[in-house]
């Protein structure tokens, strides 16, 4: 028990490597495992053709079959190592297959034909990255739509949502009008409402401004963020008010003094609002799911859920798509890690 | 001879965004000057918060009182004035129950299975987060190497969307998946993970702690990073064994988080949709169904969309959250520091 209790508490290593460390890394491998392991599962899942995606037990890394270009034959044809009757091993091409007798060939002289029991072969692999997943879904799925209205809504969403959260913390850190205390806790009150409990009403009232089916419907509710409000007006309280008093003394108009002074000072907790609202409009599922119906407006979330409820999943094409819509995120993750982390601890907010 | 200026691959956006930038601001200057003078100076911070009250009297205020009155109106229409009012049957029509223990039993016998997998979904997930993010900020406090890293690792899927988690698992569970593959190769046989109920609830709970515990640890560490070490040198003074020193230093100084992660881990758990909703489609049969997807489909799924029932079971939802947030609120108090939290904003 004191053993246990010391790996709970220890926050200085005493050069020791007991077996207390043992179990934090085999820990910390299990972690490692658990938390990367499936995503990497479904990055090297989205490099494999679709007919590779269908063996099992599945190939680690991406082995496609080879094919073989033939004289006199458009496409090329699936190799194969043939065990003969003789005894003797040959690559050959298959040219057509019934049943369990498949009809094969010399690539080189595909008109001697023989006949193979599908029992006495095997494919031949090789590595293959099938890139053309990824190629295929602008085609086939119209995904660079799907792209442009997910970036659409994330950067005009983000835009607004700071310049109007920074607005509101502004005034509410810097002015004493009557009835302050009043708003900034009419804003923070809106922290108890979560979006899930007036999805009917707010149904409405973006039918009503017409705002259904446009991209417009999941921004504008979006961009008033109590945890923005708070995060920039504690930011804000820390900035001196001489510098504004200096200001007016040059007659500059509050707007100016909002604009040239206060914005760029408070550039820190813009950026961290904007790494938040970003991750937020890039992950919306459920209000985009409500107010987005057609499918030119879908965003990636949106397509990528109605692509795989689909009958017959596509599943190279679904993958490659999955890999898309998380690479964003994970190059901000790996360039951002550190601010966002320690935005999140000081602030709590996800 | 024209002497050619650093060339910049940014030099059009860059002047593009500035000249855009100081069009806001003459633009909007003028109008506010305007506004200023009309005003006086404290009283323009109205003008200053009026585009975030007027967006979230639209989206937010206003949606509750209409809340209330579609709770109270019965048909399919959308549009208020249309819709007859009903009073409390879509109350009762949501309550009619033969027992409550029985879902099987209720008139809305889909609502009660909900709230019945929510409180159970709730209940186990909410343990196991709280017990395994608390696992992971001690294991991450401790003196590591590349303690950095691994807090990254463990905070990675926190940032994916709802959507690809569901797709990385559903990839991983399906028949003829990875999991299954090693099971095979262990020895094992292949279950089909997402269609028998008791699994699929199970890949929910394990799901959403997968995707949301980083989220949690980095709470409890920053917490555990804030306790001074200089009581523990003390302890260690005073030849206070390791397990004292958890449970007389540690676990109490903690508490604070511990709570407040325990509070919000239950209103996210409460509200749970997105990730189950894509892994299962809420099966098999209504195992995996919560309130969330209950109101959603009862509102916009169905061919006959029942306005009033989704919105009477959200004002059953919003109790159960004015509970939850009152006591984060007291908690939060205590703690001496206000945690919002949302993940939408």
């Amino acid at each position: 028990m004191d053993r246990l209790a010391r790996m709970l508490t220890a926050t200085r290593g005493r050069g020791r490597f007991d077996w207390t460390d043992w179990v934090t890394y085999a820990y910390l491998m299990l972690g490692l495992v658990l938390m990367f392991g499936p995503v990497l599962w479904l990055v090297a899942s989205s490099f494999k053709t679709a007919a590779a995606l269908n063996e099992f037990p599945p190939r680690l890394l991406p082995y496609g079959q080879s094919v073989v270009a033939v004289p006199g034959r458009a496409e090329a044809l699936p190799l194969f190592r043939v065990k003969l009757p003789d005894g003797t091993t040959r690559e050959m091409v298959e040219l057509r297959r019934i049943g369990i007798e498949a009809t094969m060939a010399d690539p080189k002289r595909p008109d001697e034909e023989i006949k193979v029991n599908i029992r006495d072969r095997e494919r031949v692999r090789e590595f293959h990255l099938a890139t053309e997943n990824y190629t295929e879904i602008f085609g086939k799925f119209n995904f660079a739509r799907f792209l442009w209205n997910s970036v659409f809504i994330t950067v005009i969403a983000t835009l607004i949502t700071l310049l109007f959260n920074a607005m509101a913390a502004f005034a509410l850190s810097k002015y004493r009008f009557e009835g302050r205390k009043w708003v900034f806790l009419l804003i923070l009150s809106t922290l108890m409402i979560p979006p899930t409990i007036i999805l009917v009403p707010n149904f409405l009232v973006v039918s009503e401004l017409g705002l259904l089916n446009s991209p417009w419907g999941v921004i504008w509710p979006a961009v008033a963020t109590p945890t923005g409000v708070f995060l920039l007006r504690q930011y804000m309280l820390t900035i001196p008010d001489e510098l504004i008093d200096a200001a007016r003394m040059d007659h500059a108009s509050e707007w100016r003094i909002f604009w040239r002074i206060i914005l760029p000072l408070s550039a820190p907790a813009l950026a961290v609002l904007a790494i938040f609202s970003v991750m937020w409009r890039w992950n919306d599922f459920l209000w985009p799911l409500i107010v987005l119906s057609r499918t030119e407006n879908f965003t990636l979330q949106l397509a990528l859920n109605a692509f795989q409820g689909e009958l017959t999943t596509q599943w190279h094409y679904l993958l490659a798509m999955t890999v898309m819509t998380l690479l964003p995120v994970t190059l901000v993750f790996a360039f951002l890690q550190k601010y966002i982390t320690t935005g999140i601890a000081s602030s709590g907010v996800k | 001879m024209a002497v050619s200026s650093r060339p910049s691959l940014f030099a059009i956006p860059g002047a593009i965004a500035r000249a855009l930038l100081r069009a806001v601001l003459n633009g909007v200057e003028l109008p506010m000057r305007a506004l200023q003078n009309a005003l006086g100076v404290p009283r323009i911070g109205w003008v200053f918060v009026a585009p975030n009250l007027v967006i979230l009297g639209l989206f937010t205020f206003l949606p509750i009182v209409i809340d209330f009155y579609y709770a109270f109106t019965g048909g399919v229409q959308l549009y208020p004035s249309q819709r007859p009012f009903t009073g409390l049957d879509n109350l009762e029509t949501l309550f009619e129950c033969g027992s409550y223990l029985d879902p099987s039993s209720c008139r809305k016998d889909l609502f009660w299975r909900s709230v019945y997998n929510t409180a159970w979904f709730a209940l186990f997930q909410v343990a196991l987060m709280v017990l395994f993010s608390l696992i992971t900020a001690l294991v991450l406090n401790r003196r590591i190497l590349g303690r950095g890293f691994f807090r990254g690792v463990f905070f990675y899927p926190v940032l994916l969307s709802p959507v690809v988690v569901a797709l990385i698992w559903k990839w991983v569970l399906q028949r003829e998946g990875l999991l299954n593959a090693i099971l095979q190769n262990a020895g094992g046989t292949g279950v089909m993970w997402l269609n028998e109920p008791i699994w699929a609830f199970f890949w929910s709970v394990f799901v959403s702690i997968w995707a949301h515990m980083g989220f949690y640890t980095l709470i409890l560490l920053a917490g555990l990073q804030a306790i001074p070490a200089d009581l523990y040198e003390a302890a260690e003074m005073d030849s206070a064994s390791p397990w004292r020193r958890f449970y007389r230093i540690t676990f109490p100084l903690l508490m604070p988080n511990l709570l407040v992660v325990l509070v919000l881990a239950l209103i996210r758990a409460v509200q749970i949709f997105d990730e189950i909703f894509v892994l299962t489609g809420g099966g098999p049969g209504s195992a995996t169904t919560f309130i969330v997807q209950f109101i959603y489909q009862t509102a916009f799924a169905e061919s006959i969309r029942l306005y009033g029932l989704a919105a009477a079971a959200s004002l059953v939802l919003a109790c159960a959250l004015l509970v939850l947030t009152l006591l984060q609120l007291r908690i939060s108090r205590r703690a001496s520091e206000p945690t919002p939290g949302r993940d939408h904003g």
